[in-house]
């Protein structure tokens, strides 16, 4: 009875929330001489490794004479897949660097960045690159959509920290 | 005097294509991904023994065709040659890829006087005069070579890479700037503009400094003139290939010697 009336209120909650996804990206504090804020960029890839949607795109906005889009290619992986074809900054996805700590994505389906997913296998990828330091770029593989609610995680071990996605039906 | 080693150089780079030592000619760009429209490269040009440390002559920049994405041709900025190396700077303000050749084209010539043997290399309308009128067994052969590498800004494309039609000629059917390791990459081989079939084509990777041997890759171009290669490692690579005819656009010369080099970079998964 209790797990009926649940179900039923699940089913009557359901159409008045989208899908939604929580992204945490933690970025490591480093002990090095010389630190700068790495270049990070959050897109989602379908099967063929094509984009389906990029999410964030962090990197030196500020820098003068395009010295700032100049690292850009840094992110290789972005950068064959999707940087190179975009026009920076993108609306609504790019901005400034930022630091060491946890970092609070949420998006919405049918609303950009996200948009609209098609239904299918995806994998999210966070790609770090640090000037003067490494690079690194971290995969979660995912359904869209869920019927559950679905807690994912991946963890870097140079640029990244831990990185979850939890994804809400 | 120096002109004439140099010459002397750049003919044993384009005669001796298929001994196993010669010396190869490069360019090597300081990036061949960039990103951003202020981004400006610098690049190598030489003759060398070793992939990619100049070590015996300077390339000649009056050779040097630039090409931007949009088709035009581009200057270099503040070239310069040295001992060992030529060297020039190159803004790429526009997206797409542009392509950087030294392209040379030349007469080489063997004969004798009162029984020595002697040599000569230039331009055809030196030829008349470059030769003693009493010269015996005169072999005249037409030289053509390209050396190319590439620098992408943004997404690879544009009309650079379209071919003139005139000797060895890449045409990408993976673009040369979207290179990476584990992935197989595939070219066509063009001759006078049509399919180039059956040639071998080499590639070495660089840094053969820090290696006992040249780890020579190499493999042969289809009928359709098409070949690839699966690079195994990030890097510059150093793809070559040459071939022989006898479609010489000078009477006096029997032969045609046509090579073909690019330096192409690999990048990381």
């Amino acid at each position: 009875m209790r797990r009926f009336l649940f179900l039923a209120l699940g089913l009557a909650a359901a159409p008045a929330f989208a899908a939604d996804m929580n992204l945490t990206v933690e970025i490591p504090t480093l002990k090095v001489a010389e630190y700068h804020r790495p270049y990070v960029a959050v897109w989602i890839e379908r099967e063929d490794h094509s984009v389906a949607a990029n999410l964030a795109v962090w990197y030196d906005v500020k820098k003068a004479d395009g010295e700032g889009t100049k690292w850009l290619k840094d992110m290789r992986q972005w950068w064959r897949r999707s940087g190179r074809e975009q026009t920076m900054p993108i609306d609504g996805v790019s901005g400034a660097t930022r630091p060491a700590g946890q970092h609070q994505l949420h998006f919405v389906d049918g609303k950009p960045p996200l948009g609209t997913l098609a239904p299918g296998h995806y994998e999210l990828v966070v790609e770090a690159a640090r000037e003067v330091g490494g690079r690194e770029a971290q995969r979660i593989a995912f359904d869209w959509p869920v019927k559950a609610p679905a807690h994912l995680s991946a963890k870097g071990s140079e640029e990244l920290g831990q990185i979850s996605l939890d994804i809400n039906p | 005097m120096k002109h004439t080693l140099v010459r002397a150089a750049l003919c044993a780079a384009l005669v001796l294509p298929f001994a196993a030592q010669a010396h190869k000619m490069w360019m090597v760009p300081s990036a061949t991904v960039v990103s951003s429209d202020d981004a400006w490269v610098t690049v190598d040009a030489a003759i060398s023994n070793d992939l990619y440390y100049p070590d015996h002559f300077p390339a000649q920049l009056d050779q040097l065709a630039i090409t931007a994405p949009d088709g035009s041709t581009v200057k270099p900025e503040n070239p310069w040659t040295g001992k060992y190396r030529s060297a020039f700077d190159l803004p790429v303000p526009q997206k797409g890829t542009y392509r950087i050749a030294l392209v040379n084209q030349g007469l080489f010539a063997s004969y004798e006087v009162d029984g020595q043997k002697k040599r000569w290399r230039g331009k055809a309308d030196e030829l008349k005069t470059g030769i003693p009128a009493n010269a015996k067994n005169v072999q005249v052969s037409e030289m053509a070579s390209r050396v190319e590498t590439f620098v992408t800004q943004g997404k690879p494309g544009g009309s650079a890479l379209k071919p003139t039609g005139k000797g060895l000629e890449l045409v990408p059917v993976t673009q040369p700037n979207d290179l990476v390791s584990g992935e197989k990459a595939a070219f066509q081989l063009l001759l006078d503009g049509k399919p180039a079939a059956n040639l071998k084509v080499v590639a070495i990777a660089g840094a053969t400094r820090y290696r006992d041997a040249q780890d020579e890759m190499d493999t042969t171009t289809d009928a359709d003139g098409k070949f690839g290669f699966t690079f195994p490692k990030a890097g510059m690579y150093w793809v070559n290939a040459s071939a022989e005819d006898t479609k010489t656009s000078t009477k006096e010369a029997k032969q045609r010697r046509l090579s073909y080099t690019a330096t192409l970079e690999v990048l990381p998964q």
